[in-house]
């Protein structure tokens, strides 16, 4: 058993302004561009050493990547930061021709996804961005379970030439892998074996996946934690097997169910290994007024909640 | 009601929302203030609307376009009979209809879910257009804050609203001098704002956003401009008639601990006594 439960939790802006501002003492070409945000995508830091390099373009979201797109053009390197819901969701056309059709060098960050702004409503969610993103190509989209696996895929990021998207939350987790863990996009990392169900999960919700396993080892069930933080490109090889070597999985997501890493996994799944699944996620509605937390356990996603889908699950496996 | 029952019923909508903020834990104090006095104008002097019939056809139109103030227009809405006063207490609670931004499809007398900024004014200019086309009398007013100016689509809709010569539209910019992060004046500058409308076809007028005799003046339906939408640059403090938030940028959502609670309580029972 872990000590999950007593973990120090963090708040992934930490690692990944932490990040920003290291690799800004050595890259004179690293610049953030936020939208009256400054404080949200804790960029004060950031203010204060490089204040020529923060550029605040207002609340103006459709002009903010537009001007990040700009500015990768002129050899800059872009970390263009705002709220989830809007940056992607007010911008995509600037996303799709601007960052991804033009290929420009835009690193998307997207702060306080999924519910984590809980009580202030749908329109402050984002858990329709994967599905958005993941339906324009060229690109990739990483959903970080905790500050090492942020600080890693932020240095990634400017040290790759592309677009990217890295949704961060501002939920506190528990670090859950290893302090030299080096990320690399479009690859899974187990967080646990197991070989009676894999439960796949990204983001917030990996920590809840490997609590679920454990209640579940405790019953005797063996179950497999994929920790999927590339939604885009999918790790194919590593649902393949456990599709072949555990017969049944389970995916969840701060995300509605359409589109997100569940469909993304189902896609995989009925075109090579076929085996019962179950997506959980935000179930298709404008949820209610509650904290992601609140949210998250309404829809199943507490680890009791997984746990029990997933012996549900199990005994839809072909015998 | 007259001027001084309307300035008591400002007073008693900021004392209830700055309860509920505190007990909440949340909230959007500071726009709450300083939009207070434009809300109360509205819904007990100037709006043709009726709790009784929230949806009557013939009703006049009104966009809270920045809806991170809901509370201030819940609260409001309870004064006014929409609903239930008791229901504030369960502002921001689990499944509350009273989330953090409005939703009309939960909450009477709301009409449109707001909360992304820049989406008040062009949908108020589509209501203004379908009374001209219906060739009704209802009136749309839209508040929208200053900050909220600075998004691109605000500027689409006002082209239109005077290519459409929409006279049945007042926009109402609740001009605090401060957004979420900083003053404006240090992000994005776009003062002076009676130009810029001017330029693109408006008649603007300027007052004090915190004077209710003056916002009652200015919202009059006298003031119609043939031809042209109207927009009142509404000068205002945010945290308004609390001293300690007034002007002030940190209090955009922070929450008052227990010893700033008793003193803004206090200065609002004051400033009525
Ligand atoms: C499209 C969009 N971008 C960002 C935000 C986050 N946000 C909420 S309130 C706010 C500041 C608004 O400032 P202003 O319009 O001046 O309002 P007020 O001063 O009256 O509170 C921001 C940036 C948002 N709600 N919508
Ligand atoms: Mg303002």
């Amino acid at each position: 058993m872990s000590n999950l439960s007593e973990a120090k939790l963090h708040d992934c802006r930490d690692a990944f302004t932490q990040t920003l501002e290291g690799m800004a003492a050595t890259n004179q070409e690293i610049v953030a561009v936020c939208n009256d945000s400054v404080g949200s995508s804790k960029l004060n830091g950031f203010k204060d050493k490089y204040p020529e390099r923060l550029v605040n373009v207002g609340i103006a979201e459709q002009n903010m990547i537009g001007v990040g797109a700009g500015l990768a053009n002129g050899g800059k390197i872009p970390f263009v930061c705002g709220a989830a819901c809007f940056l992607t969701g007010r911008a995509l056309e600037q996303i799709k021709a601007d960052v991804a059709y033009s290929n420009t060098n835009v690193k998307l960050v997207g702060i306080s996804s999924g519910m984590a702004y809980g009580p202030l409503g749908p329109t402050h969610h984002s858990t329709e961005d994967f599905a958005w993103v993941r339906a324009i190509p060229n690109v990739p989209i990483v959903a970080p379970c905790d500050s090492i696996e942020t600080a890693a895929a932020v240095a990634y990021a400017a040290e790759t030439t592309g677009p990217i998207f890295l949704r961060l939350s501002r939920e506190g987790v528990p670090d859950l892998l290893p302090a030299d863990y080096k990320f690399e996009l479009g690859k899974a990392v187990t967080l646990k074996e197991g070989s009676d169900v894999t439960l796949i999960a990204n983001g917030i919700l990996s920590v809840r996946a490997v609590k679920a396993a454990e209640l579940l080892a405790a019953e005797g069930i063996s179950a497999r934690v994929l920790n999927m933080a590339t939604v885009r490109p999918i790790d194919r090889d590593a649902i393949i097997a456990a599709a072949s070597e555990t017969g049944a999985i389970l995916t969840c997501e701060e995300h509605t169910i359409f589109g997100g890493l569940g469909s993304s996994v189902a896609e995989v799944v009925v075109e090579t290994v076929p085996v019962p699944m179950t997506r959980l996620g935000v179930p298709g509605i404008f949820v209610p007024t509650g904290t992601a937390s609140f949210l998250l356990d309404e829809f199943g996603m507490a680890p009791e909640g997984l746990a029990a889908s997933a012996k549900e699950l199990i005994k839809k496996k072909k015998a | 009601m007259d001027i001084l029952e309307l300035k008591k019923m400002a007073n008693d909508i900021r004392q209830r929302d700055l309860r509920a903020v505190f007990e909440a834990g949340a909230g959007h104090i500071g726009g709450e203030m300083s939009v207070t006095d434009l809300l109360t104008a509205l819904y007990f002097r100037i709006l043709n609307v009726d709790p009784k019939n929230p949806t009557d056809p013939k009703r006049d139109r009104f966009i809270l376009s920045k809806g991170h103030a809901a509370l201030a227009l819940y609260v409001t809405l309870s004064k006014r009979g929409f609903i239930d006063p008791e229901e504030i207490s369960t502002f921001l609670k689990p499944h509350s209809r009273l989330n953090g931004h409005p939703n009309r499809n939960k909450v009477p007398g709301v009409e449109t879910n707001t909360g992304p900024l820049g989406h008040g004014l062009p949908i108020a200019v589509g209501m203004a257009k379908a009374a001209k086309l219906s060739g009704d009398t209802w009136r749309t007013v839209v508040i929208t804050g200053d900050g909220e100016m600075q998004e691109g689509s605000n500027w689409e809709a006002i082209m239109a609203a005077a290519q459409f010569g929409l006279d049945n539209l007042t926009l109402i910019i609740d001009h605090n001098r401060l957004q979420q992060g900083a003053r404006l004046a240090d992000t994005n500058n776009i003062a002076p704002l009676p130009p810029k409308l001017e330029a693109f076809g408006w008649a603007v007028e300027e007052i004090n956003g915190n004077d209710m005799e003056e916002i009652c003046a200015a919202l009059d339906a006298s003031k119609v401009v043939p031809g042209k939408p109207r927009c009142i640059v509404a000068h205002t403090n945010k945290g308004n008639g609390i001293s300690f938030m007034s002007d002030n940028v940190a209090w955009h959502h922070k929450v008052p601990d227990a010893d700033q609670y008793k003193q803004a309580m206090a200065e609002l029972e004051e400033a009525v006594s």
